[in-house]
C-alpha cells in the first residue's frame, strides 16, 4: 500500500490528528489495511471474538460432514439447505429481540405452529385469499405479542412463566384451530407454496444483487468515512473499503455461481436475507434499536434517561410473536401443509439456540440480527448433514445440545478475557 | 438550634426563582421520606443540600427528576405549576441529573451513553455529529477520556462520572442537579468538577447540588439548605455560614458527636486529659 492511501488521521503531524485519537493513551496503529487486520488480532486477544467462532465452526461442521457424505456441499443440496434455514431462521430473528432486552420467548414453536394453522384453515377450508389468510396469521402473532407486553408491564409477570403458559395455550389453540381432521394440505400450485419450495433467482439477478450489495457496503462505507474526516474525525481508508467490498464480492460470488449450477438461490432465502437486513439496520441505526441494548443493558438508567421502558419491553414481544407467526407461515408453506405438529418438536428450542449460538447474550444487552442468520446455518447444517448420514433424530438431538453448549461455553470464556481487557 | 435559618433574597436580585418547592412530601408505605420540604433555586444559583444518611436527600432528587412522583406538594417551574411523573418529563422542563449511581448503560459505548434517549436523528442515527458533540462536551469539561468508541464498562470511576456529567449538559438544560457528584473522585476531578459546577452557575443554569463534603459545599455553593430526617432544618448563605453551624443543623443539635470530637481534640492539643 503507498502513503497516499493513508488516512489524514494517522499521518505524523500532530497539527493533523484526528480528535478522536489525540489521547497520548491511545496506541496510535498503523493506518490503512493493516491497521484493520493488526486491530482485528488485538480485538480477538482482547476476548472480542465477534462472529469468528460461528464462521469457525460452520467450516468445521462443513469440513467433517462433507468427508463423511460427499453430497454435503453438493449444490443441490446447499440451496436446500439454506431454503431449510429460513423458517425457524426468522423466528430465531425475533428472539434477538427478547433477548436483547433481557427476557425470553419460549412459546415461539406454539405460535408458529398456531400461525401456520391458521394459513391453512383460512386459505384451504374457508377459501379466503392467500393474502387475507397471512394476514390473519401474522395478525395472531401481533395480538399474542400485545398481549405478552400487557402481562409484562402492567402485572409483572416473569417473561419465562407468561410464555410458558402461551406454549402450551396456544399449542392447544392451534389444535382446535385444526379441529379433527389434524392436518390441512395447501395446494401445490398456490403463489406462497411455490415461493416457499420452488422459485428461484434468475442467474443475472443473483449476480446483480451481490454486485449491488458489494457496491452498497463499500458507498455507505465511504460516505460515513468523508464525513468523518469532514468532522475531523478518524475514518477507515478507502483502501481497507475497497478491499472488504471487493472481498464480499468475491466470495458471495462465488458461492453464488457455485449454487446457480444447479438452481440457484430460493427467493425464501432472499427473503430472509432482506429481514436480516432490514433488523440490523433497526438495531444499529435507529433510536428504537439503541433503547433496546439500553435497556437490555440497565433497565433503570434507560428509564432515567427518558426511554419508555414499557413500551420496549412490549415492541420487543411483539417484534418476537410477529416473526415467530412469520416463520410459521413460511413453515407451513415449505411443508405445503399445517398439521398437529407444525411448530412442535425442537422448534422452540432450534430457535433460541440459534440465536444464542450466533452470539446473542441471554442475560441482554448484547446481540446482532446476523446471530440469528449464522446460528441458524450451523444449526441446519448439522441437522442436514445427521440427516444426509442417515441418522435419526437422536444422533442430531444430542450434537445440536454439544454445539449449543459448546458456543456457550466459548462465550462465556470470552466475556471473561472481555472483562480483564477492559472491553465489557 | 442556636443558629436561626437566614430566609434571603436570591442573588439575581429580582429574576424570581426557576424552580420552587412548596411542602413536597413523598411516603414509602409508612415510611415519610420526605415531609414539607421547600426549596427555591434561581438562574446562576448553586444551592447544596446536605444532610445525613437517610435525610431525604436522594429522595428529593428522584422527586424532581420523575423517577419517583411525590405524595403532596406543588412544584413551580419558571413561574408555572408543573407535574414531574416521568423522567422525560423532567427533561422537557429543562431539569437534567446526575444520579449518584450514574445510570449508565455499562454494555454501551461513551457516545452512546452520553445520547441516550436524545439521539439526533432518531430513524437514521447521525453518528458523525453525535460524535462530535461528544468530544465537544468531554473537551469542555476537559475530561480524561482516550476514546468514546468503547464501552463504559471498561471507564473508571471518575471517567463514568465525567460521561454522566457531560450527558446532563446535553439537552440545554436550565437546572442541573448533581447527586454526590465528587464522592468517587480524585483530586484533581473534584477539582474540575467544582470547577465546572462554577462554570455552569456563569452560564447561567440553576445548580442543585447534594453533598456529603462540607468542603466541596462551602466551595461553590451560595446557599445551603440542610434536611434533616426528611424535613427542612434551615437555609444558610455560605458566607455566613460556618462548618460547626451546618453540622449543628445537620445533626439537630449543638452538642453532637462531630462537636464532642473536636472539642476533645482540641483539649488533646491543649495537652489536657481528655
Amino acid at each position: 500500500m503507498s502513503g497516499t492511501d493513508v488516512e489524514p488521521a494517522t499521518e505524523p503531524t500532530a497539527a493533523r490528528v484526528a480528535t478522536d485519537l489525540q489521547d497520548e493513551r491511545l496506541s496510535q496503529g498503523a493506518g490503512g489495511l493493516k491497521g484493520a487486520l493488526a486491530g482485528l488480532g488485538s480485538r480477538v486477544r482482547g476476548g472480542d471474538l465477534g462472529v469468528i467462532p460461528v464462521v469457525a465452526g460452520l467450516v468445521i461442521i462443513a469440513v467433517v460432514l462433507q468427508s463423511l457424505n460427499s453430497q454435503f456441499l453438493s449444490a443441490a443440496n446447499l440451496e436446500n439447505l439454506l431454503l431449510e434455514c429460513v423458517p425457524v431462521g426468522v423466528i430465531a430473528l425475533g428472539i434477538v429481540f427478547v433477548l436483547l432486552v433481557a427476557e425470553i420467548d419460549l412459546s415461539v414453536g406454539s405460535i408458529s405452529g398456531l400461525s401456520a394453522a391458521l394459513l391453512a384453515v383460512f386459505y384451504v377450508d374457508r377459501g379466503q385469499s392467500v393474502v387475507l389468510a397471512i394476514a390473519v396469521a401474522v395478525g395472531s402473532g401481533v395480538l399474542i405479542g400485545l398481549l405478552y407486553g400487557q402481562i409484562f408491564n402492567r402485572i409483572g409477570v416473569p417473561s419465562f412463566v407468561i410464555s410458558l403458559a402461551g406454549l402450551l395455550a396456544f399449542a392447544g389453540l392451534q389444535l382446535a384451530v385444526l379441529g379433527t381432521k389434524g392436518a390441512i394440505n395447501l395446494p401445490f400450485d398456490s403463489a406462497l407454496v411455490k415461493f416457499a419450495q420452488l422459485q428461484f433467482m434468475p442467474d443475472w439477478l443473483s449476480y446483480a444483487l451481490v454486485l449491488a450489495g458489494g457496491i452498497g457496503l463499500f458507498a455507505t462505507g465511504f460516505a460515513r468515512a468523508q464525513a468523518r474526516r469532514k468532522a475531523s474525525l478518524s475514518a477507515q481508508s478507502t483502501v481497507s473499503l475497497a478491499v472488504r467490498s471487493i472481498a464480499l464480492i468475491v466470495l458471495v460470488g462465488a458461492f453464488v455461481a457455485y449454487l446457480n449450477d444447479s438452481r440457484g438461490i430460493g427467493y425464501m432465502f432472499v427473503f430472509f436475507l432482506a429481514l436480516v437486513l432490514v433488523m440490523h439496520y433497526v438495531l444499529t441505526r435507529t433510536k428504537f434499536g439503541k433503547s433496546l441494548f439500553a435497556v437490555g443493558g440497565n433497565a433503570e438508567a434507560a428509564r432515567r434517561a427518558g426511554i419508555n421502558v414499557r413500551r420496549v419491553y412490549a415492541s420487543a414481544f411483539v417484534l418476537c410473536t410477529t416473526l415467530a407467526a412469520v416463520g410459521g407461515v413460511l413453515a407451513a408453506a415449505r411443508l405445503a401443509a399445517a398439521n398437529q405438529q407444525s411448530g412442535g418438536g425442537d422448534v422452540n428450542l432450534n430457535a433460541i439456540a440459534a440465536a444464542v449460538i450466533g452470539g446473542t447474550s441471554l442475560f441482554g444487552g448484547r446481540g446482532s440480527a446476523f446471530a440469528a442468520l449464522l446460528g441458524i446455518l450451523v444449526i441446519q447444517s448439522i441437522s442436514n448433514g445427521l440427516t444426509l448420514l442417515s441418522l435419526d433424530s437422536s444422533y442430531r438431538f444430542m450434537v445440536t445440545g454439544a454445539v449449543l453448549l459448546l458456543a456457550v461455553g466459548l462465550d462465556s470464556v470470552a466475556r471473561r478475557s472481555r472483562a480483564s481487557s477492559g472491553r465489557a | 438550634m442556636a443558629t436561626a435559618p437566614v430566609m434571603e433574597q436570591d442573588r439575581t436580585g429580582g429574576t424570581g426563582h426557576v424552580l420552587s418547592l412548596r411542602g413536597i412530601t413523598k411516603t414509602f408505605g409508612a415510611v415519610a421520606a420526605l415531609t414539607d420540604v421547600d426549596l427555591d433555586v434561581a438562574r446562576g444559583e448553586v444551592v447544596a443540600i446536605v444532610g445525613d444518611n437517610g435525610a431525604g436527600k436522594s429522595t428529593l432528587v428522584k422527586v424532581l427528576s420523575g423517577v419517583h412522583a411525590p405524595t403532596s406538594g406543588t412544584i413551580t417551574f419558571e413561574g408555572s405549576e408543573v407535574t414531574i411523573s416521568t423522567p422525560a418529563d423532567a427533561q422537557r422542563l429543562g431539569i437534567a441529573t446526575v444520579f449518584q449511581d450514574l445510570a449508565l448503560c455499562e454494555n454501551l459505548n461513551v457516545v452512546e451513553n452520553l445520547f441516550l434517549g436524545q439521539e439526533i436523528g432518531p430513524a437514521r442515527l447521525d453518528e458523525v455529529a453525535m460524535e462530535v458533540k461528544s468530544w465537544e462536551l468531554l473537551r469542555e469539561l476537559s475530561a480524561k477520556i482516550p476514546t468514546v468508541r468503547i464501552p463504559v464498562a471498561s471507564l473508571s470511576g471518575g471517567q463514568r462520572q465525567t460521561v454522566a456529567i457531560a450527558r446532563s449538559l446535553l439537552g440545554d438544560p436550565k437546572i442541573v442537579m448533581l447527586d454526590e457528584p465528587t464522592a468517587a473522585l480524585g483530586v484533581a476531578q473534584t477539582a474540575e468538577v467544582l470547577n465546572l459546577i462554577e462554570r455552569l452557575r456563569e452560564r447561567g443554569f440553576g445548580v442543585i447540588m447534594i453533598s456529603h463534603n462540607m468542603a466541596d459545599v462551602q466551595a461553590v455553593a451560595d446557599r445551603v439548605a440542610v434536611l434533616r430526617l426528611g424535613r427542612n432544618n434551615g437555609v444558610f448563605r455560605v458566607s455566613d455560614v460556618s462548618s460547626e453551624e451546618l453540622v449543628a443543623a445537620i445533626t439537630g443539635a449543638s452538642d453532637n458527636v462531630v462537636t464532642q470530637r473536636s472539642a476533645r481534640r482540641g483539649a488533646i492539643a491543649k495537652g489536657e486529659p481528655a
